[in-house]
């Protein structure tokens, strides 16, 4: 009874702000009201007893996702009343929303759901030994992939200066002249 | 939490109480308690920072205030900005504007939940502890984004997204920092990590080997920098933003910000104390006597050497500071963590 209870106070939290996100006017009114949608995530793991689930989600949306997601927002802020309403941004947005309900959908449905009775019993401990003994090459393989994100990253925020290779020859002609 | 719902059992009219109504209850409880500390360190340590502050600069601080030393000057500021107009600026986002110094307040507010004060007596003993923290006081920077964001303002904006910038870089060596100590104990746990340094001074994880010393200091300057303090406190320059993020605020809506200041400051302070300094154990083996005593004494000295730096050295630029953090700081965090682990696989500590 309490349970339900809780699982639905969680899910009032997780989805009446992500309904104000989507309809929010105000962009940045949009990004806060995530604030809640991913808090009332993190309650739902939090309540199937999935608890470093439950505060990586804290400390990865809240803390990294949301505040970049703010930070993008507030950098590119449209005026109001010159926003575009026209079919061409909604047929598509459309047809893509649909598309991923349809695949979430047919996940959802095919995934044989069983209960477990929530243990008591950390998490972290499982998780870590499975990480780095049946999983690692998944891990390993992950940590790859953000790595080279990291370096593009870094690559593309860097100013452009041109490498030492091509720039010689003329570099070296311009002193010359300089000196001459 | 179990200490207290038991105590709580015992008590007359209690003991019918259901599980659930009993949890429900200690919560209650425990929430009060932790504001209250909250509150009354927030009180100590105002009067505290201008007292340190007046001595640093050779003059007396507050003085008239209650007679001995000014010691009533923080409880009437506070009556002085309990009294105060509650302005809301005019174009400033209202609901926002209102919410801000509340998810300010709610961030640290969750991260003391796990200060392990005493042995067993955590208010939520979570296996995850140091994870929690730094998970919970990430809130704190959307607060503080939202607030300068609502307040419609362009120092208000500008601290805030210094603020959020440095937070967020700052965070990453303060976390790092800690890795070595998780190392050695095998556990996130708060009371699991303090029960590891048993045993005086040298069993203290900042004296183990000389990586963690190096790991205390960088997460020493870390949490300086995590409580936007000098000589860091760039969010908030007097000289260029006016007050940064909270430039609008008045009243009590400007109380809260400044008590979730103090209570981050005495937060970091802890957590110093609980990981690097060995908690609640004394220095000396077997005086243990007052462990709670113990761990606050500890606390409040860190936030003296925080105090201190912050009236000795001048701020520094953000180019500085990013600088710091990301080209100095995190890469010898790391060196830290890879080098305690070697010295741990060496010595044959590591299973």
């Amino acid at each position: 009874m309490t349970g339900d209870l809780i699982f639905i106070l969680l899910a009032l939290l997780t989805l009446v702000p992500a309904v104000w996100v989507v309809l929010s006017r105000n962009l940045v009114h949009a990004g806060f009201a995530l604030l809640f949608t991913l808090l009332g995530a993190a309650g739902l793991y939090a309540s199937m007893a999935a608890d470093f689930l439950a505060v990586t989600q804290l400390m990865v949306y809240i803390g990294g996702v949301l505040v970049l997601v703010l930070f993008t927002v507030m950098m590119t802020h449209v005026p109001r009343g010159r926003e575009n309403h026209g079919l061409d941004r909604y047929v598509p947005a459309a047809v893509f929303a649909l598309l991923v309900f349809g695949v979430l959908y047919k996940t959802i449905t095919a995934v044989h759901w069983h209960a477990v009775t929530p243990e008591a019993e950390p998490t972290i401990a499982r998780i870590g030994t499975k990480v780095m003994t049946d999983y690692i090459f998944p891990f390993e393989y992950v940590s790859l992939v953000l790595l080279a994100a990291m370096i593009g990253a870094a690559l593309l925020t860097r100013e452009y200066r041109p490498t030492d290779t091509e720039d010689a020859p003329s570099d070296a002609g311009e002193d010359a002249e300089v000196a001459s | 939490m179990e200490i207290l719902t038991s105590w709580l059992q015992g008590l007359p009219g209690f003991g019918g109480m259901s599980d659930q109504g009993l949890f429900i209850t200690g919560a209650v409880i425990m929430a009060t308690l932790m504001f209250t500390v909250m509150a009354l360190c927030a009180i100590v340590f105002t009067w505290m920072e201008r007292k340190v502050a007046g001595f640093i600069q050779s003059r007396y601080g507050p003085m008239r205030t209650g007679r001995w030393h000014g010691w009533a000057q923080a409880i009437a500021d506070m009556l002085k900005i309990l009294g105060k107009e509650d302005i809301i600026p005019a174009e400033a986002d209202k609901g926002l504007f209102v919410f801000a110094p509340l998810l300010v307040l709610l961030g640290s507010l969750l991260a003391w939940a796990a200060v392990p004060w005493a042995p067993g007596f955590t208010a939520a003993d979570l296996d995850l502890g140091l994870f929690y923290i730094f998970a919970a006081s990430s809130m704190v920077v959307i607060g503080i984004l939202m607030a300068g964001w609502s307040s419609n303002n362009k120092w208000a904006l500008y601290g805030a997204a210094r603020g959020a910038a440095q937070m967020v870089s700052y965070e990453i060596p303060l976390a790092l920092a800690t890795i070595p100590v998780i190392l050695h104990t095998g556990s996130l746990n708060t009371q699991d990590i303090v029960i590891a340094q048993q045993g005086g001074i040298w069993h203290w994880f900042v004296l183990r080997d000389p990586f963690l010393f190096v790991a205390f200091w960088m997460y020493f300057i870390a949490s300086i920098a995590e409580t936007n303090r000098g000589p860091f406190d760039m969010p908030e320059t007097e000289s260029e933003l006016v007050a940064g993020y909270h430039t609008e605020y008045t009243g009590m809506r400007f109380a809260f910000f400044f008590l979730a200041e103090y209570a981050n400051l005495f937060l970091v302070s802890l957590i110093a104390v609980m990981v690097f300094l060995g908690g609640w154990w004394s220095p000396i083996p077997g005086l243990d006597f007052a462990p709670a005593l113990t761990f606050v004494i500890k606390g409040v000295l860190m936030v003296f050497l925080n105090m201190w730096v912050r009236w000795t050295l001048p701020r520094v630029r953000v180019d500085q500071l990013m600088y710091l953090c990301w080209k100095v700081m995190i890469p010898v965090t790391l060196l830290c963590i890879v080098g305690s682990g070697i010295l741990m696989i060496t010595s044959g500590a590591a299973g």
